[in-house]
């Protein structure tokens, strides 16, 4: 065999085609019309089976849904969110004991679309995604739309089951409600200019995608708590978590990547988001949209015909797409790998200190300052490229470094006005930094942001156009902050509470 | 030796917009010596139909990953891929489950 000059004649194994008639691998009767995974061929009904049953699974195996518990489910009317529902209604309408028992909810986000402007919101006073002790702040007007098709899949359900059409006329009689909380009008031509000043201040695609993706959540969150749901659903499939884990990483959201893609994302508190469909790879979701007339709806959104660079998460679903088709199991080996990290139990004072975690994406703060980490140095070479040399008082490695808060306590703005010498701490070293009111802004923002909302954040040039609420909560956290360092020598420290 | 034959195409998941935003297409593939296979309907789709970014649907001899495809509402993979060669009243279907289109 392993000769020198060897030959294959004819021996060499070429990657077979399968043949027309090839037999379901499930029920070896009927022909198969699908291959899922790397060589399973099923035929249509084992595919629905198959289909139905994973989605059952993947509930049952994570008992984060309790019967009888309101579950929003946020649909965006892609292929894989109506998917998501209509699994739902079947759930649903299925007879006891094997019924799906909860209480659902449509959530649909309008984003009007143009391909060269940017996506709107309808609205442009979200709420803040605060951690789960804070109440949400005051008012702001909102839509929650609830998709039509639902009533049309209901003429076409073959069991009509009671508790599904009490849902369904309670869902009915909420339809297209723009519920409205203190302001008036809900969506007025300011809130779309708002929006869109937002947006075209972001310079780059990977910022305004994750710009986007954080107001997204943050309006579903809110109508998630004002509305009582204590769960949300949210239609990300195999194949699309497993760009958005390799895109995170990129993006310097590792810290985050177990719950940005595990099947519940518990960072909120009050309300968990899950993830039925994280088992079902794009094809699978697309083939049984086709087979079983689920519809849905392409809508253009922010990269849609862009360049493959036009953005990280545009170039790693490209890479990902790619490397899927020469080697069929890229996906799934993503989708094991995320399925091996956990999220570790967060320690007991991140509960009790709410600045401790990011403004924007609700995760813990990694971004203390500690002696020669890898950001510290990032800091440091940061500073050090600036035009202007260190200010007076600049010492790196010192507990008084720029911009992030000693590793003591984190979350602390130092405004130029309170402290002295800390002429670098504006962050943006041109020095004169008490000459404009807008230049505390920037550095409250960014230390009270995780180190991937920095970068986005950065990339804006307008920090100003944010939401009002980001705002508001973030001139919050600042002054909370200043007042703790006030009365931090009348505060007991946690070593000095354990009994000695 | 191949008479005309008629083709009924579909794109969904975004890829209709290469298309004009129109879904559905009959064609019928002109006159040629062999039978059409799929290797020549994407030449020819990508020729003639194709309004703008051939690149984001055809990847040099083949669909660019990401799409799939569907012929008789069956895997085309099960069909023998570039190979199986159309025939009259062929349906076949074109999804794209990428993001952009």
């Amino acid at each position: 065999m392993c000769q020198v000059d060897e030959e294959y004649n004819g021996q060499l194994e070429h990657r077979v085609t399968p043949r027309v008639s090839k037999k379901c691998v499930k029920c070896k009767e009927n022909t198969a019309v699908l291959i899922i995974r790397a060589g399973d061929a099923f035929c249509r009904g084992c595919f629905k089976e198959y289909f139905i049953h994973k989605f059952r699974a993947m509930l049952g195996k994570n008992r984060v849904i309790f019967p009888g518990e309101k579950v929003l489910l946020a649909v965006s009317g892609g292929p894989a969110s109506s998917s998501m529902l209509s699994q739902v209604q079947e759930g649903l309408s299925r007879d006891a004991p094997k019924k799906l028992r909860f209480v659902p909810g449509i959530i649909y986000i309008d984003e009007g679309v143009h391909l060269e402007q940017v996506l709107s919101l309808p609205s442009s006073v979200l709420e803040a995604g605060s951690s789960a002790t804070e109440k949400p702040q005051t008012g702001s007007s909102y839509k929650a739309a609830v998709d039509q098709f639902i009533h049309t899949r209901k003429n076409q359900n073959q069991h009509p089951d009671l508790s599904v059409e009490n849902t369904q006329s309670h869902l009915s009689s909420q339809s297209m409600q723009e519920v409205q909380n203190g302001i008036t009008s809900p969506i007025t031509p300011e809130h779309s200019q708002a929006l869109q000043r937002l947006f075209a201040s972001v310079r780059t695609l990977t910022a305004k995608e994750d710009l986007l993706h954080t107001l997204r959540q943050h309006l579903i969150l809110h109508t998630a708590r004002t509305q009582g749901y204590t769960k949300v659903m949210m239609g990300d499939s195999c194949s699309r978590l497993a760009i958005k884990l390799l895109s995170n990483i990129s993006l310097g959201r590792g810290a985050s990547l177990a719950t940005d893609t595990g099947f519940s994302d518990p960072r909120y508190g009050d309300v968990v988001i899950v993830r039925p469909m994280r088992d079902y790879s794009s094809k699978e979701i697309a083939y049984y949209n086709r087979m079983f007339d689920i519809p849905s709806v392409f809508i253009p959104g922010l990269d849609t015909k862009a360049q493959d660079k036009a953005s990280i998460q545009r170039l790693t679903e490209s890479f990902v797409t790619k490397l899927q088709t020469d080697f069929p199991s890229t996906v799934s080996t993503i989708y094991r790998t995320s399925e091996k990290l956990h999220t570790a139990c967060p320690p007991k004072n991140t509960n009790t200190q709410p600045s401790a975690k990011c403004l924007l994406c609700v995760c813990a703060l990694d971004t203390k300052l500690e002696e020669f980490s890898a950001y510290q140095a990032t800091l440091i070479s940061e500073q050090l490229s600036q035009r202007r040399g260190p200010g007076p008082g600049f010492t790196p490695g010192t507990a008084a470094a720029p911009g992030p808060p000693p590793a003591s306590s984190a979350g602390q703005g130092q405004c130029c006005s309170t402290g002295g010498g800390q002429s670098q701490g504006c962050g943006t070293g041109e020095g004169g930094c008490c000459s404009s009111a807008k230049e505390p802004e920037i550095v409250d923002l960014k230390s009270l942001l995780c180190y991937s909302c920095r970068l986005t954040i950065k990339d804006m040039t307008a920090e100003d156009a944010l939401p009002q609420y980001i705002l508001s909560e973030a001139e919050r956290r600042k002054r909370r902050s200043q007042m703790r360092e006030e009365i931090s020598e009348f505060l007991l420290d946690e070593e000095e509470m354990k009994p000695s | 030796m191949a008479a005309p034959i008629a083709i009924h195409l579909e794109f969904g998941g975004g890829a209709e917009l290469l298309f004009g935003g129109v879904k559905e297409h009959h064609v019928t593939l002109p006159n040629q010596s062999g039978p059409w296979d799929m290797m020549q309907l994407l030449v020819w789709i990508r020729g003639n139909m194709l309004k703008e970014r051939p690149e984001l649907f055809v990847q040099g001899d083949t669909v660019r990953p990401g799409i799939l495809v569907l012929i008789n509402d069956a895997d085309w993979e099960l069909m023998g891929e570039l190979e199986y060669k159309l025939q009259d009243k062929d349906n076949v279907v074109f999804i794209s489950t990428l993001h952009g289109g």
